[in-house]
C-alpha cells in the first residue's frame, strides 16, 4: 500500500499533476520505496509554479518524516529529516534562544524544500540564503546515499542547493541555526511614498530583517509606494498568538477585482501613519503573516494564480521601475507584492539571488496574465536579472539558461548525481532545464 | 504532580507518535517500543532534544522474550505506569485467502502479543495502585465484514480482552480505554479506496488523551463513528450478509 494516486498543485493552483504518490512514516521505508522506484520528493508543495509536480509519474511526500535527530546546545547545530518545516524549527528553538538563520515567507515550507529552492528571508542582504547555513545534506538516489558537505562532494553540494530536488531525495540536513535574544520581533514599519523613497529606505536601512510591501496598483506620483517593514529580535512579553483561520472554499472572480484590490490596497497604505509606528509581534506572526490563513491560496478563486518575483542588478532599478509602471497600468496585481532588498548572498548554481533589488507580485490567472508576465520576463532578461524558480510557471527555457550562468555547470553535476533521469518533474521538462543551453 | 511513564507499543505509526507526543506535551516520559529500532531512535532523538525523557525500547508481538525488558525498564520509573497499545497488522484480505497461514500473524499482531503483554504489566499497575492502558482497537472489529474480516475479528478479540483488563484493573485503582478509530490518515490506510471523513493522527491523539483524562471506557474517534457504528451493528444480519460495505 506504499502509492497513491492523487491529484496535486503547487500553491499557485494553476498547473496541476496527477502522480502516484508515496508517504513515507519511517526512514527505512524511505529507503526501500527509492531503491524500488526512484522518484522525486515533495515536502509541503509551496513552490507556486510546477517545480513540485510530475504529471503521470511517482513522486515521495516527505511531510511524515519531520524529526530532529541532533540539537548541539552549544553550537546551534541541528540534524533533521528533511521533511520538517521551518514553522516547527522556529517553534523548538526560539525558546532555547537559536533561529532558523534564513526563514522564507511561509513557515509551512519544508527544509528540504528550503534547500531545494535555496530560499531568502527579509535577512538576505544580511544573512544570505538558506543553503549557506546548510553544514551538510543526506541524499538519496537509488539503492545510493551520498553525504555532502561544502567540503565534501562539493560540486554536488552546490547542485542540490537551489537544484530543485534534481541530484537526489533530500533524506537528511544539518543546519547551523543562529543564535537569538528572545522570541519576540521589534518591529517598526513606515510609509515609502512613491519609488524613489521606497528605494532610498531600502538601501539606507541598517536593520537585520528589512522589507517593503509595495502598492503595485498605485500609478503616477505614487508608484511604488508602500511600507517599509524593518525588524529586530528581542527578548520580551510573548504576544498572544491569534488563532487560526481557514478559507474554506474558492472565492468568486470578484475577490481580487481592482477597485476592491485597490481600496483594500489605499486602506492597507493608510493604516501605518505618516509618522510610522512600532510595535512588537511574535516571531511567526512577523516571519509567516499569511499562514495564520491557512489555503489563502483559494481567495484567487479556482483558476489559482501566478506569483512573479524577479531580482535586477542595484543599476537596474528604474528597469524594475518600468516593470512597475507596466503591472500597475494593468491593473492585474493583487494586494500582496513585495520589494526588498538582496544581497549577493547564494549558495548553488541555481540559487536565485544576486544583489539587487527583488521584485514579487501575484496575479490572478486571468487571461491577461500570462501575457503580463511574459513582458516582465523579457524586460528582466533585458535588466541583466533573473526569475525564481520556486515562482515560476511560464518561463521559456532559453530565458532561464540565459539567467543562471552556472547553469551548464549544474546540468553536468546533476546529469552525473542522476544519470537516469529519474528526478525529472514538470518544471524541468518544460524548462528543458537538463540540457545545457546554446550561450555554453 | 504525580510522575506519569507511558510504555508506547508500536510507537513506530504515526497515531502512536501523535500520542507519544501529546503525553509528553503534560510532561510523562515515553517508552517507545516496536520492531524499527532505527527508527525508533529517531523518534527518541526528535523527543530528547523537545526536553522529553525518551527511550526506544526493542517490542515484538510475535516474540514475547521482547516483553519483559520493557516491564523491567518501566518498574524501575518511579510514579505511574500507564502503556497505549497502537500494535497491529491489516494484511489485504486478498492476500489472506490466497495464504491463510498469514492469519496467525495478524492474531499475534492485533490480538494475542499486546494481550500477552498487557497481562505481563497488570501486576505491576494494580501494585502501584494506578495507570492507564490505552488499547486501539478498530471500528472493524465492530463486524465482520468481507473486506476485512480476520483483522477485524482479531481487534473484536482484542476489544473483548480489553473490556475484561478494564473489569479486572477497576478493582484496584487502574483503567483501562479502549479506542475505536474510524478512518485515519496513517500508513495503513495510505492507500486504500473508499476512504471519507479521515481524520489526522494528531487529532485522533488528541481524542484519545481527553478519553484518558476524563476515564473514559470506549471511545470512538472522531466521535461520530459512534453512530455510523451503532447502525452498521444494527443492520440485520440477513440484510447484512448481501452488502459491501
Amino acid at each position: 500500500m506504499v502509492w497513491k494516486t492523487s491529484e496535486y498543485s503547487g500553491w499557485g493552483r494553476v498547473q496541476h499533476a496527477t502522480a502516484e504518490l508515496a508517504r513515507p512514516e519511517r526512514a527505512s521505508t524511505l529507503k526501500s520505496t527509492l531503491a524500488d522506484t526512484p522518484c522525486p520528493a515533495i515536502g509541503n508543495c509551496r513552490s507556486y509554479g510546477d517545480a513540485p509536480l510530475n504529471d503521470g509519474g511517482r513522486a515521495i511526500d516527505m511531510t511524515r518524516l519531520n524529526r530532529i535527530l541532533d540539537f548541539d546546545a552549544e553550537t546551534g547545530v541541528v540534524t533533521v529529516e528533511a521533511g520538517i518545516t521551518i514553522a516547527t524549527l522556529a517553534k523548538v528553538f526560539a525558546p532555547k534562544g537559536w533561529l532558523p538563520a534564513v526563514m522564507p515567507g511561509t513557515g509551512f515550507a519544508t527544509v528540504g524544500g528550503c534547500i531545494a529552492q535555496d530560499v531568502h528571508g527579509k535577512n538576505h542582504h544580511n544573512e544570505g540564503s538558506f543553503g549557506q547555513h546548510v553544514l551538510s545534506i543526506t541524499l538519496l538516489n537509488g539503492t545510493k546515499r551520498t553525504v555532502a558537505t561544502p567540503g565534501r562532494n562539493a560540486g554536488l553540494f552546490r547542485a542540490t542547493m537551489g537544484g530543485i530536488g534534481q541530484t537526489g531525495v533530500i533524506a537528511e540536513a544539518k543546519l547551523q541555526l543562529k543564535p537569538c535574544p528572545g522570541d519576540v520581533m521589534m518591529v517598526t514599519e513606515q510609509r515609502a511614498e512613491n519609488w524613489d523613497t521606497h528605494l532610498a529606505l531600502l538601501d539606507a536601512s541598517q536593520a537585520s530583517y528589512c522589507v517593503g510591501w509595495i502598492d503595485a496598483t498605485a500609478t503616477g506620483a505614487n508608484l511604488g509606494r508602500g511600507i517599509v517593514e524593518e525588524a529586530e529580535l528581542a527578548a520580551g512579553l510573548l504576544p498572544k498568538p491569534k488563532p487560526a483561520k481557514t478559507v474554506p472554499m474558492n472565492a468568486p472572480g470578484f475577490a481580487l477585482s481592482g477597485p476592491i484590490v485597490r481600496t483594500f490596497n489605499n486602506t492597507y497604505y493608510r493604516r501605518v501613519p505618516t509618522s510610522g509606528r512600532s510595535s512588537v509581534k511574535r516571531i511567526d506572526e512577523f516571519f509567516f503573516p499569511l499562514d495564520k490563513i491557512h489555503d489563502w491560496n483559494r481567495l484567487y478563486g479556482k483558476r489559482g494564480f501566478y506569483q512573479f518575483q524577479n531580482v535586477v542588478p542595484l543599476d537596474q532599478a528604474d528597469a524594475l521601475k518600468a516593470m512597475l509602471s507596466e503591472i500597475a497600468g494593468v491593473g492585474l496585481a493583487s494586494p500582496l507584492a513585495v520589494l526588498k532588498r538582496m544581497g549577493p548572498g547564494r549558495a548553488g548554481h541555481m540559487s536565485f539571488p544576486m544583489e539587487g533589488y527583488t521584485l514579487a507580485v501575484d496575479f490572478p490567472a486571468r487571461d491577461a496574465a500570462p501575457e503580463l508576465i511574459a513582458m516582465l520576463e523579457d524586460m528582466t532578461v533585458d535588466a541583466g536579472g533573473r526569475l525564481y524558480l520556486a515562482k515560476d510557471a511560464l518561463a521559456t527555457g532559453p530565458a532561464i539558461k540565459a539567467m543562471y550562468p552556472e547553469h551548464s555547470d549544474w546540468v553536468k553535476a546533476v546529469n552525473k548525481a542522476d544519470a537516469d533521469h529519474a528526478l525529472e518533474t514538470d518544471m524541468v521538462r518544460r524548462l528543458d532545464l537538463r540540457t545545457a543551453g546554446d550561450a555554453s | 504532580m504525580t510522575q506519569n511513564c507511558w510504555i508506547i507499543l508500536g510507537a513506530t505509526s504515526s497515531m502512536a507518535r501523535g500520542f507519544a507526543t501529546a503525553v509528553a506535551d503534560q510532561g510523562a516520559s515515553v517508552i517507545l517500543a516496536g520492531r524499527d529500532m532505527d527508527d525508533l531512535k529517531r523518534s527518541a532523538a526528535d523527543m530528547s532534544v523537545r526536553g522529553v525523557d525518551a527511550v526506544a525500547m526493542k517490542f515484538d508481538a510475535r516474540d514475547s522474550a521482547t516483553f519483559a525488558p520493557i516491564i523491567a525498564r518501566a518498574e524501575h520509573m518511579e510514579g505511574v505506569i500507564n502503556a497505549a497499545v497502537f500494535v497491529g497488522s491489516m494484511p489485504s484480505q486478498d492476500a489472506i485467502d490466497a495464504d491463510p497461514n498469514l492469519i496467525e500473524g495478524v492474531v499475534q499482531d492485533s490480538h494475542t502479543g499486546p494481550a500477552t503483554f498487557l497481562t505481563q504489566l497488570a501486576p505491576v499497575i494494580e501494585a502501584r495502585g494506578a495507570g492507564t492502558v490505552v488499547g486501539v482497537g478498530s471500528v472493524a472489529g465492530d463486524r465482520g465484514r468481507i473486506g476485512n474480516y480476520v483483522y477485524g475479528s482479531a481487534k473484536a478479540g482484542f476489544a473483548t480482552y480489553l473490556s475484561g483488563l478494564r473489569n479486572r484493573l477497576t478493582r484496584s485503582g487502574g483503567h483501562v480505554v479502549t479506542v475505536k478509530p474510524g478512518f485515519v490518515d496513517t500508513a495503513m490506510t495510505w492507500s486504500v479506496d473508499g476512504m471519507f471523513l479521515v481524520a489526522s493522527p494528531e487529532a485522533v491523539a488528541k481524542d484519545i488523551l481527553k478519553a484518558v483524562e476524563k476515564q473514559k471506557n470506549v471511545i470512538y474517534t472522531p466521535f461520530f463513528w459512534r453512530y455510523i457504528m451503532l447502525i452498521i451493528r444494527n443492520i440485520p444480519e440477513f440484510i447484512f450478509k448481501k452488502m459491501s460495505i
